[in-house]
């Protein structure tokens, strides 16, 4: 593997960039591995890295049914933060991020993590009220928020409808300085590069489409490019990990939702926040590119079409339209869905599957971007000690029949 | 966009309903030999196929009526709708 540096670039830009050589290998599967991992989106991915990273297992494949990263991992909004609630996801979520923060140089990668502050809007006294509880939360958990006051948020959002007639009026907010966005291709190849790098077979175009047992253990996997044995299997396929769970003979408390993206044609530098504003359903940030990058709420009907539908691109816009006037003859240039795999309580399921030999991460739904490198690290290290990290030991699917869910609907920052 | 035909009001637009997720779900009991694993699959295991999907919808902005709906999960059509408390239709 070259290394990327301002050496390689001057070299390369001097010898018209013809020596790049390819990010990852392209193997052919070998007929087994220690460990199989299905699924090449961020999840998938980061986890053979750290697998042959801080485990030194290195005979692992990643297998994607298309190419990696065509799923929610590359379909994202790329909004990174920690802002969680109960003390188990603010820890997790807060290793994220601060994996995060040194991931392009963990990686040689540039991953464009840019920490350039995410405010949460309050429409009502109530919010205000919501927002006051949860910074107290943040606070207890030991990650920094902010209250901010109507005139901090004019003052940094200028655009942003901060008049008392507004139809959704800003009362105030809370901002996390440290959360921003990063380049989720970046993400996925970086991964997959340095994963690569470290011996790990990332096979492409390798659809899983039944396992192989040997007695009640799950022993390898069939695929579209034949079978191929494991020592060990972890699934990270997000809104198909349903499916994949149906062919190894056991069923998951996940429902498959579309969740929209959208994005403008681009503008000159407007906004140099993330905005999210829960009570309509929708927040903004501006891509380098200078597109503004729009979400909203689910399409709440169990979907695996990825394109979502029209009654809530419209909710989307409206509420855009309704914060930011000034937009309203902005045009769109793009529209597109994944399918997310949503739990009941918006927490992830990391640890082990009910058919030996099989593990999972999943259940990331809405926001699990932002969880890849933790998701990543804590999946390899349950898998190589066959015990959960004790990251996640609350994220078990145990917790559904001991009834320890961890609720985080309100910090999943979109309705489900 | 959905056309789902309220079999009290007619084929409205997707808009004026609220999907109620998976439909047959049989509660398990009596309670005193149900264990905690069974309540839990019947409070959160879901089918979530690609695929046919028996599911509950309510017509809120209309008749206010529950029933349910027969419906494929990849291509969006709507196969049957049928009354709440029907058996499954013949649909694949
Ligand atoms: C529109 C949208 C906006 C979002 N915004 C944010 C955000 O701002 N911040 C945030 O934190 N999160 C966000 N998310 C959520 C986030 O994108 C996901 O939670 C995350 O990317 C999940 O990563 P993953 O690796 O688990 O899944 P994926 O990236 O979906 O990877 C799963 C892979 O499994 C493959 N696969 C499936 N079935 C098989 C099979 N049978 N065999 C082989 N391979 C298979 C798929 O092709 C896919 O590539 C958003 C999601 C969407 C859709
Ligand atoms: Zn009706």
């Amino acid at each position: 593997m070259t290394r990327y540096s301002l050496w390689s670039l001057l070299r390369e830009g001097l010898t018209g960039h013809r020596g790049w050589p390819k990010a990852w290998r392209d193997p052919a599967p070998r007929p087994s591995y220690d460990v199989v991992i299905v699924g090449g989106g961020g999840h998938g991915l980061a986890t053979a890295f750290y697998l042959a990273r801080n485990h030194g297992i290195r005979n692992v494949a990643v297998l994607e049914r298309g190419w990696i990263g065509q799923g929610n991992s590359g379909r994202n909004t790329t909004v990174i933060r920690s802002n969680y609630f109960f003390p188990e996801s603010a820890a997790f979520y807060e290793f994220a991020l601060r994996l995060y923060e040194t991931s392009a140089r963990e990686l040689n990668f540039n991953t464009m993590v840019s920490q350039r502050g995410l405010i949460t809007l309050s429409h009502s006294r109530h919010d205000l009220e919501g927002a006051r509880r949860w910074v107290n939360a943040m606070h207890l958990n030991g990650i920094d928020s902010e209250m901010l006051t109507t005139a901090d948020i004019a003052r940094m959002v200028p655009d942003l409808d901060c008049s008392p007639g507004a139809r959704h009026p800003i009362h105030g907010g809370f901002m996390q300085r440290r959360g921003g966005i990063a380049r989720h291709d970046a993400v996925v190849w970086g991964y997959a590069r340095a994963a690569d790098a470290l011996g790990v077979d990332i096979i492409q175009n390798c659809e899983v489409t039944g396992f192989v047992f040997d007695g009640p253990r799950a022993a390898g996997v069939q695929t579209s490019r034949g079978t191929i044995m494991a020592g060990r299997i972890g699934l990270a396929a997000a809104g198909h990990q349903s499916v994949l769970a149906g062919m190894a003979g056991f069923r998951l408390p996940l429902t498959t939702y579309a969740l929209q993206a959208f994005v403008s044609e681009p503008l000159k530098p407007w906004l140099d926040k993330v905005v999210i504003s829960p009570a309509t359903g929708v927040y903004a940030s501006q891509s380098d590119k200078g597109e503004i990058v729009l979400g909203g709420a689910l399409d709440l009907y169990p979907s695996y079409a990825q394109r979502g539908n029209l009654p809530v691109a419209e909710h989307v816009m409206s509420g855009f339209l309704e914060l930011f006037p000034s937009m309203a003859r902005v045009r769109f240039l793009r529209q597109w869905a994944g399918m997310t795999d949503v739990v009941h309580d918006s927490s992830p399921i990391i640890g082990a599957a009910p058919v030996e030999g099989i593990w999972l991460n999943c259940g990331w739904g809405t926001g699990g971007f932002k969880a890849i490198p933790a998701g990543g690290w804590t999946f390899a290290h349950t898998i190589a000690n066959q015990a959960p990290h004790p990251l996640v030991e609350g994220f078990g699917l145990d917790r559904f029949a001991r009834g320890a869910l961890i609720d985080e609907a309100a910090a999943s920052g979109i309705a489900h | 966009m959905l056309l789902i035909a309220c079999p009290h009001c007619g084929p409205r637009d997707e808009a004026e309903f609220v999907c109620g997720g998976q439909t047959h779900i049989a509660r398990p009991g009596p309670p005193e030999t149900t264990s905690d694993a069974q309540w839990a699959r019947y409070l959160f295991e879901r089918d979530n196929p690609k695929g046919l999907h028996l599911e509950r919808w309510l017509h809120r902005h209309g008749c206010g009526q529950w029933f349910n709906v027969a419906r494929d999960t990849l291509t969006h059509e709507v196969k049957a709708v049928y009354g709440l408390l029907d058996t499954r239709p013949d649909v694949t």
